[in-house]
């Protein structure tokens, strides 16, 4: 039994006794699909915060037999995806500008290199990572969705295709694509800035 | 220079992050499942007030953080999680509240309470700011004549002081009687702050005055209804009961509903 299948059992015969479990054990996940979708910390916390509150509400309507059956990784991510989504919707219509490959920082996309330590590592780290994560914002969303679910997140693609209730084909082609997507972005970031230093 | 998938995936992995601590007592609040309180200025010094996604559960004068965390887990049983501040709405409703504006709706968590306490808080929300009634007028008024003392001690139970205004509520004899709040003298210090003299409430009630009518319009009321407020000392008629109110011709105001509670008192 894995974690999570013990959390439903614990789930479906006492809710608001194990609820502070599945928070626990959910809320980085959520939170970070958030992020990588929305990039902005306070929404993300926002969109986490009311999936993780319609996840209790759904689970007090649901008889124990309906939550016995839950795949609780995919079905949380449905959730937060959606709240995601009405969001980025709300943002198109409030006429916020859509986030561009400008957004990436030339000069920060080092791939992470293996076998360094150190604060100075851990500050080239945190310094890539912001780059990758805006170069993840400049991705279409259908494709920036399967991407953070099946490489941030960690979902297998049946898990993915379950989330996005979309074919496992197309979401297999879907990550793909948008892998390839980040690696063009990527050499095209790298080039502009031996360019500028050359220049 | 270029990137293989393993890179590109492993570039990825890093961007799973962790959640900011404010996330989990942020849902967990909401869901009604802990609560959130922070300290609130009120007349009588500051206040503690907790809430969650229910409602208000608490208002109480608490001497220190973990004096109040540990007594409102052990009256609740849900853990209350410190908060910089009340949500503003939850601030500015309660500032209206006290400010005597009864139309302003706040959300009450009332989850483990009898119908009968229930029943109590919501009558004791109808009294205006800067008037009182008497216990027997709430146990009359819920339909429970008899249930005076256990009036009495809903209200000293009541989990919400000032927002539910059981200070409003006062000894069938006239006298204050006792507060959940600190006592009987902040009870006089609220009381004061609503417009009322408790000192000339005390002094009337010991005199025997019950009631007051007007020989103007030949109706009596509890002595700080609004209406009996307005009476001039000239036509300002006091009675020590109903009884000898309509006994003389007066009829119960409707407006401060008199006439409850008489059978009781």
């Amino acid at each position: 039994m894995d974690t999570d299948d013990q959390l439903i059992a614990a789930l479906a015969r006492d809710l608001d006794g194990s609820f502070e479990a599945l928070v626990l054990a959910h809320q980085d996940r959520l939170y970070s699909i958030a992020l990588r979708m929305l990039g902005d910390g306070r929404d993300a916390e926002e969109a986490a915060q009311d999936a993780l509150v319609r996840a209790y509400q759904a689970l007090g309507d649901y008889p124990a037999e309906r939550i016995l059956e839950l795949r609780l990784r995919p079905w949380l991510a449905t959730i937060v995806l959606n709240l995601c989504r009405t969001r980025i919707g709300r943002r198109a219509t409030a006429g916020r500008p859509p986030l561009s490959l400008d957004a990436a920082e030339p000069g920060t996309m080092e791939p992470p290199t293996e076998g360094r330590t150190g604060p100075a590592a851990t500050t080239d780290r945190r310094d890539a990572g912001r780059a990758w994560a805006a170069l993840l914002l400049t991705l279409p969303p259908a494709y920036r969705s399967a991407v953070v679910l099946r490489h941030v997140d960690g979902l297998t693609y049946p898990e993915v295709a379950t989330a996005l209730d979309r074919p496992e084909g197309t979401v297999k082609a879907q990550v793909h694509r948008g892998l390839a997507m980040l690696r063009t972005a990527f050499e095209a970031a790298e080039r502009r800035e031996r360019e500028e230093m050359t220049a | 220079m270029t990137i293989d998938d393993r890179e590109l995936e492993a570039a990825m992995a890093t961007l799973l992050t962790t959640a900011p601590p404010s996330l989990a007592p942020g849902v967990l609040a909401e869901v009604g499942l802990a609560d959130r309180y922070a300290q609130f200025e009120s007349p009588i010094g500051p206040l503690v007030v907790a809430w969650n996604g229910i409602g208000v559960s608490a208002v109480e004068a608490a001497p220190d953080d973990a004096t109040f965390e540990a007594s409102h887990e052990a009256r609740t049983g849900r853990r209350a999680i410190r908060a910089e501040r009340l949500p503003e709405s939850l601030g500015r409703a309660i500032g209206r509240r006290l400010a005597g504006d009864r139309r302003v709706h706040i959300d009450l968590d009332l989850r483990g309470r009898t119908d009968f306490e229930r029943d109590v808080w919501h009558k004791a929300l109808e009294i205006p700011r800067g008037e009182v009634r008497p216990y027997g007028w709430i146990a009359a008024e819920i339909g429970r004549p008899k249930a005076v003392r256990a009036v009495g001690s809903a209200l000293g139970h009541n989990p919400v002081p000032l927002i539910v205004p059981c200070h409003r509520v006062v000894r069938s004899d006239g006298t204050i009687g006792q507060y959940s709040l600190g006592g009987a003298h902040n009870k006089r210090i609220i009381l004061a702050a609503e417009g009322l003299d408790p000192d000339r409430l005390e002094s009337e009630a010991r005199a025997g005055i019950r009631f007051v009518g007007s020989d103007t319009t030949g109706v009596v009321c509890l002595p700080t209804c609004r209406h009996a407020q307005r009476i001039s000392p000239a036509h300002r008629v006091p009675f020590r009961s109903m009884a000898a109110a309509t006994a003389a011709g007066y009829r119960a105001c409707r407006v401060c509903r008199s006439g409850s509670g008489v059978l009781a008192a």
